[in-house]
């Protein structure tokens, strides 16, 4: 197989210090989105409160079961997770080389 | 002059040009022709055009109304800036081949009757392997020769349906049909197989990314939008079509969970994202054609963006492998930041573009108490800001760095990433502008609700949650070269060991019987040469007397027989 042909746009030898490589950076952005998940989280249960109380509500539920909190949270929580452990599971049967369809 | 050419030719027709041209002088005119082309469609209005009669069949060359109005505008806006893209390193080769693959699906969403449509579908194949061609690597001739297969199949496919239901409906108009009938069962399966249907959709994650950096993004823009305008117009409220989205959705977040290849990753994202169209046009409300035809809109916009940004790497570093990139925000801090604009739109947050069209197709789901599926989709949602809003951008811009030090992608590529960004935060902050004004049905569809935002919000923070947990506890997939086993194993692989054992079970039989003629041949002339031979027995040169004996002896039988075989009364003289 020919290699591809790539334009690096000439010499570079730029290896100065960049944002992320201070690892203090992410674990800034790590924090705030601690921060804002549990704003969300907390959400929820405010707006629950409001349902019960028969207040202006902030989401008003299609489904009661979408209703309760935190649904949409732990949704996307468990459906990411379950997607990556079944990858992971899907891997061992359908990974090989990767040549396998040259040779 | 424009107004009297059907706007599709306007760019087929101006890209013969394009060989001739060099330079400034190219880049201007393949510019010019989407624009013009444009204007063209524009000028015609609302209406049927183009109307003739072949063989007692009644062809409509032009229809625009507002769902094929809607796939023209987005047909253009993709040419347009898929060529600025182009403009660093592309080919001529490269710009003809995307005129007219451009050119194709804007004559197919006009199409008014099946006759055209299936031209149109056959030249969209012709015309667009060449971007898979122009790369110039032996796999990418590979690719290219398995995906024409495939193309022209969906034509052959879809031009039997069309036989079948002319011959019993007698009518090749292309409208609304209704499976059941051989005709437009063979009609959806033909469309499906562009649609990347399930099990039919390896063409598009086996060829997409052997192509060139610039025609993945004329590639990711029309085939599988054309097909799913077909489905539109044919197939609206098509139950089974719910059910085959469903599953359009599911699958291929998981392929994209561990696809080494990023582009790949594309692919398999594209499947998922049709599946969302799929699903809308076979609930088929007036809410969920219009989310999925505002979805294909924004899905050309940031699958584009995406498949650009994911290009210039390939320009400026020559691979998409996750398992080779990483630190490339450092050389390419633009081309990363509009990258992370095209996943946040796929992911759907609030104010980019996939927010206000794939929400409408899920509301549409739940309004028709479609809960289960509803649930998918949701679940599906979550996958692709796996896929496409985390690892596209994760491990191609920020992951751990790779050591590989290049430039920003050249400006021309910038500009055209620039575009569609702009393109995909306007449409997901103000749909009310253009997009939603556009759709086929009137919108009442409210996408800024407080329950909406919060809850997409919620869904997606804590996706990410999972995200930092998974990565920060080693519990990602690690990106590892490798080849994962899909449908196409089956013609890649198992039907190829198939072809080759029938070819060495017919070599051998071949063998078998060349053998037993040779012997048969060679006792049939020995024989022939032991009794006809210079020594044989009839060979022999026999004296004259003996001659004379055995004309004397057959004279005598000839005799006796004569006798035997007359009556005895005729033999009689008369009385």
């Amino acid at each position: 197989m020919a290699a591809d042909t790539h334009d690096t746009g000439g010499k570079v030898n730029d290896r100065g210090r960049h944002y992320f490589d201070d690892p203090k950076r992410w674990k800034r952005l790590i924090a705030i989105l601690i921060v804002v998940c549990g704003v969300l989280f907390a959400l929820d249960f405010v707006n629950f409160l409001q349902q019960r109380m028969g207040w202006h509500e902030l989401r008003h539920p299609e489904r009661d079961w979408e209703g309760l909190p935190p649904f949409y949270a732990v949704y996307g929580f468990l459906a990411y997770t379950v997607i990556v452990y079944t990858a992971k599971a899907l891997r061992k049967g359908v990974m090989r080389d990767e040549d396998y369809y040259d040779r | 002059m424009i107004g009297s050419l059907p706007p599709a030719a306007v760019m087929i027709l101006g890209a013969l040009l394009v060989p001739l041209l060099r330079g400034r002088a190219r880049t201007g005119w393949v510019l010019l022709l989407p624009a013009a082309s444009l204007a063209a469609l524009l000028a015609l209005g609302e209406g049927e055009f183009g109307q003739i009669s072949i063989f007692s069949y009644e062809l409509t060359l032009v229809r625009i109304d507002g769902l094929s109005r809607i796939f023209g505008w987005l047909f253009h806006i993709a040419a347009f800036i898929g060529l600025i893209f182009a403009r660093r390193g592309g080919s001529a080769l490269e710009d003809v081949s995307a005129l007219v693959y451009a050119g194709a699906a804007v004559g197919a969403v006009q199409a008014g009757d099946l006759i055209t449509l299936f031209v149109f579908w056959e030249l969209l194949a012709l015309s667009s392997v060449f971007l898979v061609w122009a790369r110039g690597t032996e796999r990418s001739y590979r690719a290219g020769i398995r995906y024409l297969l495939v193309q022209v199949g969906s034509g052959v496919v879809l031009l039997a349906g069309i036989i079948a239901h002319a011959r019993t409906t007698g009518s090749v108009a292309f409208g609304p049909m209704e499976t059941g009938a051989l005709g437009t069962n063979l009609i959806l399966l033909g469309i499906g197989i562009k649609a990347a249907f399930p099990l039919l959709h390896n063409w598009l994650t086996d060829a997409y990314p052997e192509a060139t950096y610039s025609g993945a993004v004329f590639l990711s823009a029309f085939t599988t939008k054309v097909a799913v305008y077909a489905l539109a117009r044919g197939y609206q409220g098509e139950e089974l079509l719910i059910y085959v989205g469903v599953v359009m959705t599911m699958f291929p977040i998981f392929y994209a969970v561990i696809e080494n290849d990023l582009r790949r990753v594309l692919g398999y994202s594209m499947i998922n994202q049709i599946g969302f169209m799929v699903c809308g046009v076979g609930i088929g409300t007036e809410m969920a054609m219009n989310g999925a035809v505002a979805h294909a809109f924004n899905d050309v916009l940031f699958k584009g963006l995406l498949f650009m940004s994911t290009g210039a790497l390939l320009y400026r570093t020559g691979t998409t492998k996750c398992s080779e990139l990483g630190g490339l925000y450092k050389s390419m801090p633009k081309t990363a930041a509009l990258c992370v604009v095209g996943a946040a739109s796929i992911s759907a947050f609030p104010l980019f573009s996939g927010f206000v069209s794939k929400s409408m197709v899920m509301a549409a789901a739940l309004e028709q108490n479609l809960d289960v599926v509803w649930l998918f989709l949701l679940f599906a949602s979550a996958g692709v800001l796996h896929h496409a809003g985390i690892k596209i951008p994760f491990y191609g811009f920020f992951g751990p760095d790779s050591g590989i030090c290049t430039k920003e992608a050249p400006t021309s590529m910038l500009i055209a990433m620039g575009m569609a960004a702009f393109l995909c935060v306007f449409n997901g902050t103000w749909p009310t502008l253009f997009l939603y004004p556009n759709l086929p049905y009137e919108v009442t569809y409210e996408p800024f609700t407080s329950a909406h935002v919060i809850s997409q919000l919620q869904l997606l923070f804590f996706a990410v949650l999972a995200f930092v947990w998974l990565r920060l506890t080693d519990r990602e997939p690690h990106e590892l070269p490798s080849t994962n086993l899909d449908a196409d194993w089956f013609y890649r692989r198992f039907g190829r060991g198939l072809a080759f054992a029938a070819g060495g079970v017919a070599s051998r039989l071949r063998d078998a019987v060349a053998a037993r003629t040779v012997t048969v041949a060679g006792s049939v002339i020995g024989s022939a040469r032991r009794y006809m031979g210079p020594t044989g027995v009839l060979g022999r040169t026999w004296p004259t007397g003996t001659s004379v004996i055995w004309v004397a002896i057959l004279l005598l039988l000839f005799l006796l027989l004569y006798y035997a075989s007359t009556p005895l009364t005729s033999a009689l003289p008369p009385p």
